[in-house]
């Protein structure tokens, strides 16, 4: 079937068997491989993109199902020589080491980061009601979502503090 | 020219000490990294040759017998059953490709088929509903139920154990278990072959590609020189990319009959099936002391298993017969051949397990025998290797012991329950850490060009060990170039072969092949400067000698070019190589539900020279929680019937999440090994997993007072025993 | 994944006769992927307005499509029904509870990896072939309501916060209908493929809560690591202590049977006694009167009894007294 998708600020048409997940149309039909298929069952993260700014498993989702929506993927976050905040402080904080869990743990942390600033509680909030702090175990709970076998956790929750940290200055800044 | 070593003497005054730019060992940033931050490091299945095709493998659904038919399936381009498929995976640094055949079938789960279409979901339907006619044949799957081979040269046994259990005042006799143990690279096992003519080029996830090509070239029939590997990113490995798979043998056979490239990923309950599983172990441990806490006695009886002829059996007591001193000791070495799925090596084979649970019965005896568990570690640090009477390398266990149970505060480590937060007990725990340390043959080679940009090849592999980085940095170091200027490349059969990622072996065995190409290229540089090579200073990408100061572009007109070669040689064997350390465990256990939380996890370290310190550190985090999920989480389970395993996914099988880890501390002993060769640096991948679990089972026990001694110590078990 | 056809339902009133309905499609397009569902017909209702929460008589009526992660940082639902938050945040991750919806997360099959492996004999997913779970792993399985054809749970965590707040289920169909939470997933007996009262043609539009009851209210979730895992077992408690006695008691359990687990016997059990751990122990010993193992799964029954002690406990603040 014929479909549209809005990625990465771009249109894109394809024609694409029904069955194929976003995931696939990502990596098979489109060539953009940054997002990856880890288990294909939504049991590892690997595969997160954003569909309207929110984090979802690309995996589990049909590609055209996907339609009208805006997808934004890893590429479209930032380019090797043009890193986010955020990738910028997977690397320095060494947030990673194989790599292939990584895209899904940056484009997961980007958008968490957007649930903790729009007030979303998590399981580890001592109280529902907010506003909710960037604690370690707040941001580990809420990237529980996103496994990594090299176990680089402890710095990716640094690297996720410290582009936190570092975008709130610039917000008290502006 | 190459520059080739043997490492048959100790090199005391390493030449990289002797120069200046100072990049060796500073925590910079992954070369790749930017590639990897952003999507774009390239993995196995991450090419399109135009015109590819889709292949699924297919699974035998039986434990064991012979396939009888395939019927075709709709939709599929072809369903290849070639005699050349193979069973499992290669082992290791085999020189051959494994048992081929498909249609014998010797476990569950085992490929027999590849299903080839023009789409992945095609395939993958077709896969699912092809009609397979077996012959079904009964065979045992349960490890205990079968009577195991005892391989002579794995049993030792020196002085009277039993009589040195009786003698002694205090002693442990018990029996642990340690379940199936996965690798779950994140990255499923993939290949994408392609054929020219009568070469073939496959693109796919291994650690190990000068080993891998001979294994594939051995599968394939076709000669190694016919074949070329590629494995730019390895999205993790941990044992399960050693030897070639399933996936790349059935890819570039399909790849062959159909004229066209051919690109087969696992799915992930195929990885679990096909990727070697750490087997499971039953370890029985005695250990006797006198009452000062000197050991007396040391028993450590292990039972794993794998499959009829499978050469692998998991060394579980490999670290045992040094880490203490006792004049009674026996190792029992036990493989039962049952039909699980093949059984290799997973990341630490042996001491992964195998400290695990040695250091948990230590502890038992330190609580029987009333003596701190540091102490009675201090107590029993052998000298030289018992029986062999060989000095070790170097030895820094004591110093990890006093240093990390400063930096812990061990001094407020309290009796079991004396500790309570709420509904939560909360305990420490200590371990030693061991692994053998070895060193490997390496060639690389390197480029130095007038522009002053020096590239490093060599088909070595960076599964995220940080290969890019540090051989990038010795490259830097040792031609006097700011990090920037070294390009790196890796994971190709068309440059130099290192033995690859594995064993611990990589950053020392390929960083020493790369020192020696640049010594190499140094000598060529003092020559155009008319020096010597060791009155030659570089940095910056300036020469000097003596007075004389020269950029490189004006000493070098073409590019100079250096090869390395090492080899291990007579300190393998001179000495006990080994790596030590100390882990530490501050755990909650609650006293209603049994979870286990890990509050803060310490490790310190000795690995010889750190050649980065930033990634050195990510290899010790690793490790440290491998080991949790060894301790807390992890199991493979096998139906007690057909032996299929059964946690197949990652919902099933819990590696441990984000929430598992809190913040994790990591220092390392300041050491140098000089018989490991100029490097002096040794393995650090896979240390800080062997006895990271120990530390939080006891710290599970200082917490509440129970020991687990059937892993994972999941709440079910600790329930078992809390009080009603 | 079998080839199906693809349909976007422009209204309730006008879905394809015979088409399966997707809408997170985390659980279905998982088990598609492995054929242990293959509809024919797909028809995606994301686009159907079911996504709003508002005032019901007496109550609140969360649209079956409101996504987990709205309905758990919905304002509404964390004053006043905060075990539903809970248990949503105990549930799955951030990325999947973004994607699963209200009604699919009730129609949510059972994790039986017996189930999910098409190897293996299963009477839920082949009617008539036996239950390879029984004598296989069952670490995962239920201990209550189970039957000879099978011991699967059901996995999820907002149905058995639902349950304990009485929820209702709101069908459409050609007769629509709203059904208790209580009646709408059904044991397994014989027909263990029979999961919810939900029929060929009907649709879930919405779920609604009664009035809140205030009180305390918990959700413990016990699982195999910190986060991201299903339940062992879990207990929704809805406690009030007036004057010393427990005047409101709800009590509902996950992954230990092939719905939210309730005992009325327990809760009355409870009710108008002071809170104590003998009458804790009493209330489980109800709830387990009729818990039996598997073998593998033992240990739920005495986690279960554990588990509800420290939820009641917390509950009732004897914790904090402790």
């Amino acid at each position: 079937m014929d479909i549209t998708l809005d990625l990465n600020g771009t249109s894109h048409r394809l024609d694409v068997d029904p069955r194929t997940t976003l995931l696939d149309a990502l990596r098979h039909d489109l060539g953009l491989t940054g997002t990856k298929k880890g288990c294909d069952h939504g049991q590892c993260g690997a595969c997160t993109v954003l569909m309207d700014g929110r984090r979802i498993n690309s995996c589990l989702t049909l590609a055209c199902m996907a339609e009208g929506k805006e997808i934004t993927t890893i590429e479209g976050i930032g380019t090797p020589d043009q890193l986010s905040p955020l990738q910028q402080q997977f690397l320095d904080h060494d947030g990673f080491q194989c790599g292939y869990c990584t895209p899904g743990q940056i484009c997961s942390a980007t958008a968490m980061l957007e649930e903790i600033a729009a007030g979303w509680p998590s399981h580890a909030s001592g109280s529902l009601e907010g506003p909710f702090d960037l604690s370690h175990a707040e941001i580990a709970e809420r990237m529980s979502g996103n496994l990594c076998r090299c176990a680089a956790y402890s710095n990716i929750v640094a690297a996720i503090r410290q582009a936190a940290k570092a975008d709130a200055l610039h917000k008290d800044a502006a | 020219m190459t520059r080739h070593l043997r490492v048959d003497e100790p090199i005391h005054d390493s030449p990289l000490d002797q120069m200046a730019q100072g990049v060796l060992g500073q925590p910079l940033n992954r070369l790749e990294g930017p590639l990897k931050v952003s999507g774009r490091a390239t993995y196995a299945a991450e090419s399109r040759p135009r015109g590819m095709a889709y292949g699924v493998l297919v699974q035998a659904a039986i434990p064991a017998g012979k396939v009888l038919g395939i019927e075709d399936a709709p939709g599929a381009i072809a369903v290849i059953q070639d005699k050349r498929m193979i069973r499992y995976a290669a082992q290791g640094l085999a020189e051959e490709g494994p048992k081929a055949g498909p249609e014998e079938v010797e476990y569950m789960g085992q490929a027999i088929a590849l299903v080839v279409a023009d789409s992945l979901e095609a395939a993958r339907h077709a896969a699912q509903n092809l009609k397979i006619r077996y012959d079904v044949q009964d065979v045992p799957v349960d490890p205990t139920a079968v009577v195991p081979e005892l391989p002579p040269k794995k049993q030792s046994s020196t002085g009277d154990l039993d009589k040195a259990m009786q003698q002694a005042p205090f002693s442990v006799d018990a029996v642990w278990h340690t379940p199936t143990h996965a690798a779950a690279a994140m990255e499923p096992h993939a290949a994408i072959a392609e054929w020219d003519g009568d070469s073939v080029t496959i693109r796919a996830g291994l650690q190990m590609l000068s080993s891998n090509r001979k294994q594939m070239a051995d599968a394939l029939g076709i000669r190694p020189k016919k074949l070329r590997l590629l494995a730019p990113y390895v999205g993790g490995g941990f044992g399960s990319k050693l030897g070639i798979n399933a996936e790349a043998v059935a890819a570039a056979i399909a790849a062959r009959e159909l004229g066209r490239p051919v690109q087969v990923v696992m799915t992930r309950q195929q990885v679990f099936d096909l990727a070697h599983r750490r087997s499971e172990t039953r370890q029985r441990i005695r250990l006797a002391c006198d009452h000062e806490g000197r050991l007396t006695g040391i028993g450590h009886e292990a039972l794993v298993s794998n499959l009829p002829g499978s050469d692998f059996s998991e060394p579980v007591t490999q670290a045992t017969p040094f880490t203490y001193a006792a004049a009674h000791r026996q190792i029992v070495h036990a493989v039962a051949r049952i039909h699980r799925s093949c059984a290799g090596s997973v990341r630490a084979p042996g001491e992964a397990v195998g400290v695990t649970v040695f250091e948990c019965a230590l502890d038992e005896l330190a609580e029987a025998a009333d003596i701190d568990p540091v102490a009675l570690r201090l107590r029993n640090i052998p000298t030289v290797e018992p029986d062999t009477e060989r000095p070790f390398s170097s030895h820094k266990l004591a110093e990890a012991l006093h240093e990390g149970a400063e930096r812990f505060n061990w001094s407020e480590r309290r009796p079991p329950r004396q500790r309570v937060e709420g509904e939560w007990f909360i305990g420490m725990g200590m371990a030693t850490a061991v692994r053998v340390n070895q060193l490997v043959e390496a060639r690389a080679k390197v480029t130095l060009g007038p522009d002053g940009r020096a590239i490093v090849e060599t088909d070595m592999t960076d599964i995220g060990t940080g290969t890019y980085t540090i051989l990038g940095q010795i490259a830097a170091e040792a031609l006097g170039l700011p990090q920037e200027r070294v390009e790196v490349r890796l994971g190709d059969t068309d440059f130099p072969p290192a033995t690859g990622s594995g064993g611990s072996f990589g950053a020392a065995s390929s960083g020493t092949s790369v020192y020696l190409a640049c010594e190499e290229v140094r000598q060529q540089i003092a020559k155009a400067m008319g020096c010597e090579a060791v009155d030659l200073t570089l940095q910056n990408g300036l020469a000097r000698a003596g007075n004389v100061e020269k950029p490189l572009s004006d000493v070098i007109q073409s590019p100079l070019v250096g090869e390395g070669y090492v080899e291990p040689g007579k300190t393998e064997k001179s000495v006990r190589q080994a790596t030590w350390g100390s882990h530490w465990a501050e755990v909650a256990v609650n006293r209603w539900t049994g979870e286990v939380r890990v509050r803060r996890m310490l490790g310190l370290f000795s690995c010889g020279r750190i050649l980065n310190e930033k990634t050195a550190r990510s290899q010790c985090l690793g490790g440290m929680v491998f080991g949790m999920g060894i301790a807390l989480t992890e199991a493979l389970e096998h139906d007690p019937r057909d032996g299929h395993a059964v946690t197949r996914d990652l919902g099933e099988y819990h590696i441990p999440c984000h929430a598992d880890v809190p913040h994790l501390e990591v220092h390392f002993v300041p050491e140098r090994d000089p018989y490991v060769g100029p490097l002096q640096a040794k393995g650090i991948g896979e240390l800080s997993i062997c006895g990271s679990g120990a530390a939080i089972l006891n710290a599970i026990h200082n917490a509440c007072g129970i020991r687990v001694r059937d892993l994972p110590a999941t709440p079910d078990k600790i329930i078992a025993a809390l009080d009603p | 994944m079998k080839p199906f056809s693809f349909h976007r339902a422009a209204s309730v009133a006008d879905l394809p006769a015979g088409a399966t309905i997707i809408a997170g499609g985390t659980n279905l397009l998982d088990l598609m992927k492995l054929e242990v569902m293959t509809p024919d017909a797909l028809v995606d209702i994301t686009r159907l307005s079911l996504d709003r929460i508002e005032p019901a008589a007496d109550g609140l009526r969360i649209g079956a499509l409101v996504r987990n992660s709205d309905l758990a940082a919905d304002a509404v639902i964390r004053r006043d029904y905060p075990v539903l938050t809970r248990a949503l945040l105990a549930g799955a991750s951030g990325q999947l509870r973004n994607m699963a919806t209200t009604g699919g997360n009730l129609m949510q099959r059972t994790r039986c990896p017996y189930f999910y492996d098409r190897r293996m004999a299963c009477n839920k997913r082949e009617p008539g072939t036996g239950c390879a779970a029984i004598g296989g792993i069952t670490r995962n399985h239920a201990i209550l309501g189970t039957s000879d054809h099978c011991i699967a749970t059901y996995p999820g965590d907002m149905a058995v916060a639902l349950r304990a707040l009485d929820a209702e289920v709101e069908i459409d169909g050609p007769a629509p209908r709203r059904v208790p939470l209580a009646d709408f997933h059904r044991l397994p007996g014989d027909t263990p493929h029979v999961e919810t009262v939900l029929k060929p043609g009907e649709i879930i539009t919405a779920v609604v809560l009664p009035a809140p009851v205030g009180g305390q209210q918990r959700y413990r979730k016990v699982r195999d690591r910190a986060s991201y895992a299903f339940a062992l077992v879990s207990v929704a408690a809805v406690i009030r202590v007036q004057d010393g006695r427990i005047a409101h008691a709800a009590l509902a359990f996950g992954g230990v049977a092939a719905k939210p687990w309730r005992d009325p016997d327990a809760e009355r059990l409870l009710i108008g006694q002071q809170p104590s751990d003998a009458l804790f122990q009493s209330a489980a010993d109800t709830v387990l009167r009729l818990a039996r193992s598997q073998g593998d799964n033992g240990f739920k029954i005495p986690l279960l009894r554990r588990t509800l002690i420290a939820t009641l406990r917390d509950a009732t603040g004897m914790e904090a007294a402790a």
